[in-house]
């Protein structure tokens, strides 16, 4: 089934079975190794990507299903050149060690930080409870998207 | 695993979706949120011929209230049921489901519809649904058809639809006044399905309670309305010995299995010290409703 | 150029990790993301059973299928002698089952395919006739006489038993026990965990079939000693293997052994002439890769009637699975668990532990466990808290009474260990102090008046790391010694080399803070290269924590190496002799005459421009390190929870973690370490478990059943410092990457202990689930 997808942006085409994972169609066909692949029961977010701007497991989701839709993976993230704020936050507070669920922590922070320009602790923990850490401990992951929201909006966040 | 082959249809509007239901009829799944069939799919436990993708037909996603019906598309993704005011404000039992619904990337596409016509006995929604008392509009090319949720559910992930017709609203008497509820889960994380989960919805009428909706999550075959648990309150003082002699009922009412979530034992005294609690907050919404 | 007033960003400073550059911008190199041309993809079809004749296998229709390239079965591989492989225990482990399957999950079959979906498609086309036996799902039934033998591979063997090991003294312990004033007795079981790294294990095997060559990507915590292992396993020439490992989504240990998967990868590819990607999904990871713990565990304490520890002794039950692989020191059968008297100044110690087969994956040391440190700081640290109840002395009384004092070290166990330094009082009162143990106290009374049920829980850990001393310590007989190897550039930049292989703790950025410190270049002028078996010395790897104490200390040792010779081209530049050359933060100067210097970077450039005579050119060096001794970080953590009598839930209100791991070299490293630790501990104490059925059905083998903890249930930590450095480490550092696992899982379940103490509940053996703290109430409730 031919498709297109616009991707961080930019519309591809591709031809692909109904079957194929939408994060095999971000990862093999058009080449996007960002998004990572954690389990195989739904259950670790690893994949998350933004579909429409709304994060979504890309390990259930169908490729066709992504059709005339906008995708945005990690590899979106930058504009012009610079760092999103997500992007800067979680370097500056060590909110990765292996980088595997960073992709998909940073793509749903930015989603965050756009809806709520101050979330609180809690907020951001039941905001990312989608997403699998191994390494962090979520502290500075935490740490980092409540940082990114106070770079985005000059507020001050409470802890 | 990754799932096996299948044709895949795009519905734009709705009696397309209805035409290709008839077409394929047993061979053909409905996809909304997906976030219950792809899994399943992926697992092989699941492998429709063919998959009817139902996410872009319009006017199935508006929660809307009547004067006498509260009426959700089945459309509505659970990430909307728990942001609407209007369920917040008149549906408390919704409003508090809604946001306990496996985890936040799920709620963003998973639909009330999807949910409810998948059965899942571990489902949260279809519980809430029948403590409210809903119904379930089920559309066919041929028509439709209004089946109350307690008639609809059947068994395990098993409902009386037919392989050609679509959940496309769920219908909820409209709140009365000094209405109060709400829903007590117990889950060992987030995303895990419900070790134990409770809904109650209350509505008072001059000090005494009028109706009362007790449903379980996660106890049974199917989600289970604990029918006497509710006929022991209808009528009755809001007394927290009322309550407690409600939980007792609905656990004695409920098929629990002893399992990695613990004893049958241990989820029957849960349901009586949720059915308890919920009820007492219900009570206190209500009154100050 | 390091100007006069800014600082060389060495050891001591958070500098923020180079690695992430990549990684923030979805740029890693993880093994599924390496894509070459004409790669075939591979899939391996398990066994449904936990223990079954295999009477035949039809891959016909498999092998039928459009996009199948091959089927490869046992019989195959034991054509090539690779259907069975030796493991780091000196057994042995089948790559693909040829006459039985021994655990639910083991490998029968690939199927080699031009498309993973189709190689998905094919394994359900492979027939497999098997014919049940009877599964073995604990080793009290695997070593009883009438159990079926599990290792009927083995010539002779008419028994599951594996091994029976002791340390200590048996006879100065019986005595201890015969004069105690009173005994506390434990029976403990750690369940089967699992590392489960965000990333599963895999590989791109690529075999050139013109040259021999093999180049095989793979996610391994140790690519030098893999690619030994290799060598000797597969008959391949070592110098024909290239191991690259790239970057890894997490480790813990699960990326330590061979599998498998990689075996029949490489042979595919060798048999093929074509690249042959390998990745396992999540099921397979937990169902098939080295697991952790699984100790049945029996402690008894020793005490006078003051409080005072005279003796220790644990008799344990290890199940190893179906095939004995632990992955460890070859002279431990039970890994380093020698350090179970922990914290405590004991007299006398003994320890008696048994290995037995059963019908489950094998395994056993990982998941950041030190080498079974964990069980055993598990196991002490929940006597100790029992002991103190049943003495009346509080908790942390009872610790300090015992611990060694800080003027005993370098201290000897009562099982041989040498511990280096510690000041464990200190860690404690620091603990108590940031929590407000006394303050918690009061609350618990008072909460208790109201039928709350309020908990305080502590854990003093000393752990052992960094192996080790060459005559004590190996894998397969490799000493577990690690090299490092240093250039610098002419332009005053550098290139450092190590063996070891980070899977997130920085190491492109902390070791190059290590050279920072000793020679003055800055960290980001030093490329840090790692994990290709071509570009890099020798090396054991990273697991255990060892790479600060082992790979750390060879590069600071070659960093001096590199310094000493930069000293003697300094004194040419300056023209003076070398005994007046005094260097600090990279600036070589005269004694004397502070104004001459000369910088790092031009001593860098004249080493190939303008060297003196006879010397050879260049800058650079290589060090090889035998450590000296294990190092012992330490440290108190202290917990706080409620439990809900009605429901068994508990949570953690509060939850505090002194760490000394000795010198810090990034201490942002060094807490994100600690954080992961104790969100790992607290997963192990409230819900992660492996178990298996009566059928031998393993649960437990995905997400939906290995239950992780999200941002939401896991704890906000308070972390504090005490440094107590090694003296016998070049840099003083211990490293900390386990410390929290470790520590952490004894400090919540003694604190939901403590909650339920009045109520008489004295042990739940983990995970603590609600429905069995419920249950525990319950029963206790009914013994009242």
């Amino acid at each position: 089934m031919e498709i297109t997808v616009t991707v961080n942006g930019v519309e591809r085409t591709a031809d692909v079975e109904p079957r194929l994972l939408l994060v095999h169609l971000i990862r093999e066909v058009f080449g996007l190794t960002g998004t990572h692949i954690g389990c195989d029961t739904s259950g670790c977010g690893a994949c998350t990507v933004l579909l429409d701007g709304t994060p979504v497991k890309s390990c259930t989701m169908f490729g066709v299903q992504a059709d005339g839709r906008a995708i945005t993976t990690v590899e979106g993230l930058m504009q012009d050149g610079e760092l999103h704020p997500v992007q800067a936050a979680f370097k500056e507070h060590h909110g990765l060690q292996c980088g595997y669920c960073t992709p998909g922590m940073m793509l749903v922070g930015a989603a965050l930080i756009q809806d709520n320009p101050m979330p609180s602790d809690d907020e951001v923990r039941v905001a990312i409870s989608g997403n699998i850490c191994r390494c962090t401990g979520y502290m500075n992951i935490v740490k980092a998207i409540q940082a990114a929201a106070q770079a985005s909006s000059g507020a001050t966040v409470d802890a | 695993m990754l799932p096996s082959r299948f044709e895949y249809h795009r519905a734009e509007t709705l009696d397309e979706a209805l035409s290709l239901l008839a077409e394929h009829g047993d061979d053909a799944k409905v996809l909304a949120g997906g976030q219950s069939l792809i899994p399943m799919m992926k697992l092989r436990f699941a492998y429709p011929g063919h998959l009817v993708d139902v996410n872009r037909i319009p006017g199935l996603d508006g929660i809307e209230e009547t004067d006498d019906t509260l009426t959700i598309g089945a459309l509505v993704r659970h990430r909307a049921l728990a942001s609407s005011e209007l369920l917040r404000a008149r549906y408390p039992t919704v409003a508090a489901a809604a946001p306990q619904i496996a985890d936040p990337l799920v709620r963003n596409l998973g639909t009330i519809g999807g949910s409810i016509a998948h059965a899942d006995p571990a489902g949260d929604l279809a519980s809430v649904m029948l403590a409210l008392g809903a119904s379930v509009v089920l559309r066919s090319s041929g028509g439709e058809r209004i089946v109350p949720i307690s008639e609809f559910l059947v068994d395990t992930f098993t409902t009386s639809i037919e392989p050609d017709e679509m959940l496309t609203q769920i219908r909820v008497p409209a709140a009365p006044p000094r209405s109060g509820g709400t829903y007590l889960k117990l889950e060992r994380k987030v995303g895990d399905w419900a070790t134990v989960g409770v809904a109650v919805s209350l509505t008072l009428s001059n000090g005494s309670i009028g109706r009362a909706g007790i449903a379980l999550t996660g106890v049974d075959l199917k989600n289970l309305q604990a029918t006497e648990a509710e006929a022991s309150l209808a009528g009755a003082e809001p007394t927290d010995d009322a309550f407690e002699q409600a939980g007792r009922l609905a656990a004695a009412a409920a098929n629990p299995v002893s399992d990695v979530r613990g004893p049958a034992e241990y989820k029957r005294h849960v349901i009586e010290v949720f059915v308890r609690r919920g009820l007492a907050q219900a009570r206190d919404m209500a009154g100050a409703a | 150029m390091a100007s006069d007033t800014e600082q060389i960003r060495g050891l001591g400073h958070s500098v923020r990790r180079v690695e992430d550059d990549r990684f923030i911008r979805g740029k890693g190199t993880y093994v599924d993301d390496v894509k070459l041309p004409g790669m075939l993809h591979m899939a391996i079809l398990r066994s449904p059973y936990a223990h079954a004749k295999i009477n035949g296998i039809d891959a016909s229709r498999a092998q039928a299928l459009d996009g199948v390239v091959a089927v490869v079965t046992g019989e195959l591989m034991a054509q090539h002698n690779l259907a069975w492989m030796p493991t780091p225990s000196y057994d042995t482990q089948a790559v693909l089952a040829t006459d039985k399957v021994r655990f639910q999950g083991q490998e029968v079959a690939a199927v080699i395919a031009e498309d993973p979906y189709v190689a998905k498609d094919a394994l359900e086309l492979i027939d497999v006739d098997y014919e049940p036996l009877e599964p073995i799902v604990t080793p009290q039934r695997a070593l009883e006489p009438d159990a079926p033998v599990i290792r009927t591979d083995k010539e002779g063997k008419t028994d599951n038993h594996i091994y029976d090991w002791e340390t200590g003294d048996r006879e100065a312990t019986d005595r201890a026990f015969a004069e105690a004033d009173k005994v506390v007795s434990l029976d403990t079981f750690y369940p089967r965990c699992h590392p489960s790294p965000l990333e599963t294990c895999g590989c791109v095997a690529d075999v050139n079939p013109a040259t021999g060559q093999a180049t095989i990507w793979m996610t391994s915590q140790a690519p030098h000693a893999i690619r030994t292992v290799f060598a000797l396993v597969a008959g391949l020439p070592e110098e024909k293997i290239r191991i690259i490992s790239p970057d890894i989504g997490g480790g813990f240990g699960n990326k330590v052994p061979v599998y498998p998967g990689y075996v029949v990868a490489t042979a595919a590819s060798l048999l093929l002439g074509r690249p042959v990607k390998w990745i396992e999904e999540r099921t397979e990871n937990l169902i098939s890769t080295g697991f952790a713990r699984d100790f049945h565990m029996h402690g008894e304490l020793a005490l006078k009637a003051d409080g005072t520890m005279t003796g220790l002794r644990v008799s344990l039950l290890a199940d190893e699975g179906a095939f004995h692989a632990d992955a460890q020191p070859s002279k431990f059968k039970v890994g380093l668990f020698g350090i179970v008297s922990g914290s405590y100044d004991l007299p006398a110690a003994h320890v008696a532990a048994t290995g037995a087969y059963t019908n489950k994956a094998p395994g056993g040391v990982a998941y950041r466990c030190s080498f079974r440190v964990t069980e055993a700081s598990y196991l002490i640290e929940r006597l100790v808290q029992n002991a103190a109840y049943e003495l009346g002395i509080d908790p942390a009384e009872l610790r300090k009474k015992n611990f060694v004092p800080k003027d005993r070290f370098p201290y000897e166990s009562a099982t041989g260990f040498v511990y280096d330094s510690g000041d464990y009082q200190a860690a404690m009162d620091l603990a108590l102090e940031k929590i407000g143990y006394a303050e918690l106290r009061k609350e618990q009374e008072e909460a208790r008046a109201q039928g709350k049920l309020y908990g305080i829980g502590l854990a003093s850990f000393t752990e052992v790391v960094g192996a080790g001393p060459h005559h004590q310590y190996d894998i397969l007989g490799l000493a577990m010694n690690d090299g490092a190897e240093l250039r610098i550039h002419p332009t005053g930049k550098a290139i450092l080399k190590i063996s070891v292989q980070t899977q997130g703790q920085g190491h492109e950025t902390t070791f190059a803070q290590i050279v920072a410190e000793e020679i003055g270049i800055q960290p980001e002028d030093i490329k840090v290269m790692h994990g290709d078996t071509d570009n890099t010395p020798y090396g054991l790897g990273t697991y255990a924590s060892r790479s600060t104490p082992v790979s750390g200390a060879a590069t600071a040792m070659v960093t001096r190496r590199v310094r000493e010779k930069a000293m003697k081209i300094a004194a040419h530049l300056l023209e003076v002799s070398e005994e007046d050359v005094e260097f600090h933060a990279g600036t070589f100067s005269v004694r004397g005459a502070p104004d001459r210097t000369k910088t790092i970077q031009d001593v860098a450039l004249a080493a190939y421009t303008n060297f003196p005579d006879g010397m050879e050119p260049g800058l650079e060096a290589v060090y090889y390190y035998d450590p000296p001794n294990l190092t012992f970080p330490f440290g108190t953590y202290a917990v706080a929870v409620e439990v809900d009598p009605d429901t068994g839930v508990w949570e953690v209100r509060r939850m505090v973690a002194v760490d000394d791991c000795g010198v810090r070299i990034n201490p942002m490293i060094v807490e994100g370490q600690i954080h992961g630790g104790l969100t790992e501990g607290y997963g192990i104490a409230a819900m992660e478990l492996i178990t298996f059925d009566e059928d031998g059905n393993c649960i437990g083998a995905n997400f939906t059943d290995y239950l992780l903890p999200t941002a939401v249930e896991t704890p906000r930590f308070e972390l504090g410092e005490t440094v107590t450095p090694s003296p016998h480490h070049p840099i003083g550092a211990k490293g900390v990457g386990e410390s929290a696992t470790v520590g952490s899982p004894a400090a919540y379940v003694n604190a939901v202990i403590d909650a339920l103490r009045p109520l008489g509940v004295t042990n739940i053996d983990m995970p603590l689930t609600s429905a069995k703290v419920w249950q525990a109430i319950q029963d206790a409730k009914a013994l009242a």
